[in-house]
């Protein structure tokens, strides 16, 4: 494996609800090294979205250690670690599309023509040239997330973390998307921790597959793809990538025990 | 355009009733005045009469609307009898209200999304503030603040101060944390101050709640300015005018001075949706 950037090991995490505790990660131990695509997969409650929020340092585990780039989370977010990517696109309404990209920019203090460099940098690479101008109600709910990818990427953190990115997105876009964020991966090294609850979209994009089941949240299956690097969209329909398709499936399955 | 013909159908309802009611409340006077001539006014006479007294307990629209006129138009703004004159004396105080109010409301917001204490602390006083008839508190400001040297437009001001700063810190505090939870998150990832989460997120976000208080507390002011104007004997403003009406009877002036009230509130209002719009779509809100 290559350099390591995040390195989790017996990882925990309770939520003390009016419920009672919910143990949200239960001794998540995984090493993920530098330029991996990693996709993390499961059923809601499963705690997927609550092991990137614990890399982000959104969420403080209960137990075990967590590094990411040998620093504490903590300290990583500071040094501008990752950019994240979440569920909705979440774009200012009162921003133009490179006035969003140019607000974590801008939080940070860079001066003004570097902002103004990045931003068209980045929209170019999410195919947004031409956009900059144009308010988020303008555009599709697709460009509007590839708009917060590129916001994600414009202050050139070497992780990005997306929280199902292209799960309110249809079928056909969601390819698109697919396709371009692997070009995009590509053309950056940009290690990527991704989380779905989509078995086809977890396999077409990832180096490695993380199946991870609920109560309590835990890993029970870790999948390295065997796909090539280069991946047309029609690879989903090859033996391989049905033979992966079908583990994270099983996986899926047996995490669930006899509740299904 | 097609809204044009229900608004007239409306209009005309309202004052079909409204002289309906006029000669019904004022035929008793009529008929009084003719039992003792011993006269019998035909329906014709009666009605004639009834749209037309001096002291009608419910003025016709149309001497209402002559009122309005012969005040507004044919008097010098700079008369004591100018309706124009009283209205600026309220308008002012209520502006200047209207100003210490928004200025306090948005203080008090911040403060409050800013600062759990005072999210406890300020929010029950605000909202028992609001309990107290205005009626009951309004001499008192005015006989405290005129021990102390203040009178003058400044009395006036802080009663409808005290009325419009109520939406306005409501309508605040809600639009100030408007922003949901993942926006909120978004900013920690940048590792946002809470001055770059207030100037960059919170404010901007609540321009639109803003605006909707502000409507309410103008309205507001302007109530409150003419109530400061009831209780002191003042001499001028649209409040005199409903005191001085009440007193000797003149329920035509009475009902002009209400109709004064009634548009500078409609045109405050209009200039705040004005400024929104320009403001909304500066900002690029406005679709």
């Amino acid at each position: 494996m290559t350099r390591p950037v995040i390195e989790a090991q017996g990882l925990n995490l309770t939520f003390q609800t009016s419920d009672g505790p919910v143990q949200a990660l239960s001794d998540v131990s995984l090493t993920i090294g530098e330029g991996e695509f990693v996709s993390f997969i499961g059923p809601s409650g499963c705690g997927k979205t609550t092991l990137l929020r614990v890399i982000a340092a959104l969420e403080e585990p209960t137990g075990g250690t967590i590094t990411v780039n040998g620093m504490s989370p903590d300290a990583a977010r500071r040094a501008r670690a990752y950019g994240y990517v979440f569920q909705a696109a979440g774009l200012y309404p009162w921003r133009t599309i490179a006035g969003n990209v140019k607000l974590p920019l801008e939080i940070m203090g860079m001066p003004r023509a570097e902002q103004e460099e990045r931003a068209g940098r980045v929209l170019d690479l999410v195919e947004l040239k031409g956009f900059e101008r144009k308010y988020p109600w303008q555009l599709s709910g697709g460009m509007q997330q590839r708009a917060s990818i590129a916001r994600a990427l414009a202050f050139d953190a070497s992780i990005l973390l997306m929280d199902e990115p292209f799960g309110a997105l249809d079928e056909i876009v969601r390819d698109r998307l697919n396709e371009e964020l692997l070009r995009l991966w590509a053309r950056t090294g940009k290690t990527i921790c991704f989380v779905t609850h989509s078995i086809p979209e977890a396999v077409y994009l990832s180096t490695r597959i993380v199946v991870m089941s609920p109560r309590p949240g835990r890993i029970t299956d870790v999948i390295e793809s065997p796909l090539p690097k280069e991946r047309p969209l029609d690879i989903r329909d090859t033996p391989e990538f049905i033979a992966v398709a079908h583990r994270v499936r099983e996986g899926l399955r047996a995490g669930h025990g006899d509740e299904v | 355009m097609r809204s044009v013909l229900p608004v007239l159908t409306v209009v005309a309802a309202i004052l079909g009733i409204w002289y309906a009611a006029s000669v019904w409340m004022n035929s008793t006077w009529t008929l009084d005045q003719a039992q003792r001539a011993g006269t019998t006014p035909t329906f014709s006479e009666m009605v004639t009469d009834t749209l037309a007294q001096e002291r009608p307990k419910l003025p016709a629209p149309h001497q209402v609307a002559r009122e309005l006129w012969e005040t507004t138009v044919e008097k010098s703004i700079t008369s004591r009898r100018s309706l124009v004159h009283h209205a600026w004396i309220t308008l002012s105080a209520a502006l200047a209200g209207f100003a210490i109010g928004t200025g306090l409301g948005i203080l008090l917001a911040v403060g409050i999304v800013h600062s759990r204490v005072m999210d406890m602390s300020v929010m029950p006083w605000a909202i028992a503030s609001q309990t107290i008839p205005i009626l009951a508190i309004a001499p008192m400001i005015i006989v405290v603040l005129n021990s102390v040297g203040v009178t003058g437009l400044l009395p006036k001001a802080i009663i409808s101060a005290y009325l419009s700063f109520f939406p306005v810190v409501v309508g605040m505090v809600s639009g100030l944390r408007s922003p949901d939870a993942m926006q909120m998150d978004l900013l920690r990832t940048y590792s946002a101050s809470r001055a770059q989460a207030f100037w960059k997120l919170r404010l901007p976000a609540s321009m639109p709640y803003l605006f909707a208080s502000l409507k309410v507390g103008v309205a507001a002011s302007l109530v409150g300015a003419i109530v400061g104007e009831l209780p002191t004997g003042a001499v001028a403003g649209l409040g005199a005018r409903l005191l001085a009406g009440s007193y000797y009877g003149q329920t035509v002036q009475i009902w002009s001075a209400l109709f004064m009230a009634a548009i500078l509130a409609a045109l405050m209002v209009g200039a705040i949706g004005l400024v929104q719009r320009i403001t909304l779509r500066r900002m690029g809100m406005a679709r």
